[in-house]
């Protein structure tokens, strides 16, 4: 199984004074629903462009399996805060898209991206356009995109970022659901701390300048879910309140220090 | 009382509004129909009331008659099917050796830095001189053949395609390249499946562009000895003072460009059905 192992990994945009990230130690391995929270700032979608190669880091070794990652690879598969679907295919084409990509004769690739459309629960909108999609369904081909070209890890850049907040709780259910039967190690960037304790079975809090992991904790909500208890049960939880409750103090926390050293 | 009427207009207001759409949508066309249609009947008036000699303006009926007798006799030992065909084999070769180069130079230019640098300065050295002015030097270089004119022609569609595709590359969005990339595309599987697919409604824009360029460059390339073509049918009858093949010859070229100006709209609504949608 995939393990993805960071090693003391910084990263510094060129020309800028500061790191956005430094000293970032992290691993993912399977049964993982790693999910990495921070305000703006905290350098949370740097560390996925470097997990997906988009980006290298300025120090450090982030591997896959022992193997050094160098740029990015079918192997890491991206679900983007704005969909990045391709509006010249239609939906089964974008699912389909990164098995084209890899060769697959059409008709395999076709029932592959049948498949994945049906586990996202869009079974009757492979003929669809892209622009006749709803925001939700649109995150929702974009997640069965990644999942087609068969990754070995999968990497979410706050991909329910923009959905209101009805559809963002569905999604959230639906991801728990699909990373359940497909058994993916998953590493999710967000904002939204009641997303991140829910989500979760590590969580990683960033805190800016420059981005670093204040607090790591192991968490149990998404595996109950998974296990059957339904979603609002959890959110009502007394357990689940605290833990909320103790990660929300812990970024105003961080905020009131930042705010403390500035002035 | 005198709170009632605010009310009663603030919901009036937005009913008329909600009515009104479809009937302006129909308005602009009849507006876009009356307006040709009284310029058609202003030069019927003016010609059939003796006000203007037809030497300065022939009626319509007299273009129409003139039409009838150059389609069956011809003008200047061609008929008006061999000057149509003239004009548009050397448009319709000239487009075709422009696209065919020029999208793949744009494509070469808005990706590779050395491409860019090479080509770009060039491009835009030519590209604001009028054609007529680099004429003499085309004739010198390449003799009063056909070659000159399909030159000119195509200089002038080369420019704005190349740039368009240049620009459109260069501006293709960020997430489809790294999202393609993520799914484990190749430099070439980027250009062929994303590149090209997210610049080819600019790309057709430049060719509309281009297409109109070209076709307004025709008479400046039929100046070059031509013995064929719209362009040559104009000259030579201003020079008898044949008003209604002139007449005739400028309302063909307009036609001609709005019916490709037409299509390539039309083409552009079937090839990228995406463009101008919030998707």
């Amino acid at each position: 199984m995939a393990l993805l192992e960071l090693q003391r990994i910084s990263a510094q945009y060129p020309g800028a004074a500061s790191p956005v990230l430094a000293d970032i130690d992290l691993s993912l391995g399977p049964r993982q629903l790693l999910v990495a929270l921070g305000p703006s700032g905290s350098g949370k979608t740097s560390l996925l462009n470097l997990i997906a190669g988009f980006v290298a880091p300025s120090a450090g070794h982030i591997t896959l399996d022992g193997v050094p990652i160098s740029g990015p690879g079918a192997e890491r598969g991206v679900v983007f805060q704005d969909d990045a679907l391709l509006p010249w295919q239609t939906v089964l084409g974008n699912v389909a898209f990164g098995l084209a990509l890899a060769g697959v004769p059409k008709a395999e690739r076709e029932a592959r991206a049948r498949e994945m459309l049906a586990l996202v629960d869009l079974a009757g909108f492979a003929e669809r356009r892209i622009w006749q999609l709803s925001g939700g369904q649109k995150q929702r081909v974009g997640l069965a995109r990644a999942l087609a070209a068969e990754p070995r890890l999968l990497l979410m850049d706050e991909p329910f970022g923009a959905l209101d907040a009805f559809t963002r709780e569905q999604m959230q259910e639906l991801l728990l659901r699909v990373w359940q039967r497909s058994a993916k190690p998953v590493l999710l960037i967000t904002h939204d701390i009641e997303e991140a304790v829910f989500l979760a079975t590590d969580l990683v809090l960033l805190a800016p300048d420059p981005g670093r992991i204040v607090e790591r904790l192991q968490l149990d909500f998404g595996h109950r879910y998974a296990a059957g208890e339904s979603a609002r049960a959890i959110k009502s939880d007394p357990a689940f309140i605290a833990t909320r409750e103790h990660v929300l103090a812990r970024v105003f926390e961080q905020r009131k220090s930042t705010r403390r050293e500035t002035a | 009382m005198s709170s009632l009427p605010v009310p009663l207009q603030a919901q009036s207001q937005p009913a008329a509004a909600a009515a009104r759409p479809p009937r302006r949508a129909l308005s602009t066309r009849w507006i876009s129909t009356l307006t040709v249609l009284t310029l058609l009947a202003l030069w019927w008036l003016v010609t059939a009331a003796g006000w203007v000699e037809p030497l300065f303006l022939p009626s319509p009926g007299d273009i129409v008659r003139k039409a009838a007798s150059l389609l069956s006799q011809g003008y200047m030992d061609a008929s008006l099917w061999q000057h149509l065909g003239a004009s548009l084999g050397r448009i319709g070769v000239a487009l075709l050796a422009a696209v065919v180069t020029a999208i793949p130079l744009g494509i070469a230019i808005g990706c590779n830095r050395v491409a860019r640098g090479i080509f770009d300065p060039l491009i835009e050295f030519y590209r604001p001189i009028p054609p007529l002015a680099y004429l003499p030097l085309i004739v010198i270089w390449c003799g009063i053949g056909e070659l000159s004119k399909v030159l000119l022609i195509y200089l002038a569609i080369f420019a704005p395609v190349a740039i368009a595709t240049a620009t459109a590359v260069r501006t293709v969005d960020p997430v489809k390249l790294r999202a393609a990339q993520s799914l484990g595309a190749s430099r070439t599987q980027l250009i062929a499946h994303v590149i090209v697919p997210s610049a080819l409604p600019e790309m057709l824009t430049g060719i509309r562009i281009g297409l109109g360029v070209g076709w307004s460059t025709l008479v400046a390339a039929e100046l070059i000895a031509a013995t064929r073509g719209l362009g040559f049918m104009v000259q030579s009858a201003a020079q008898f003072l044949v008003t209604d093949v002139v007449v005739l010859g400028i309302v063909l070229i307009a036609l001609i460009a709005f019916a490709l100006e037409m299509g390539l709209r039309a083409l552009q609504r079937k090839l990228v059905p995406w463009h101008g949608k919030s998707y």
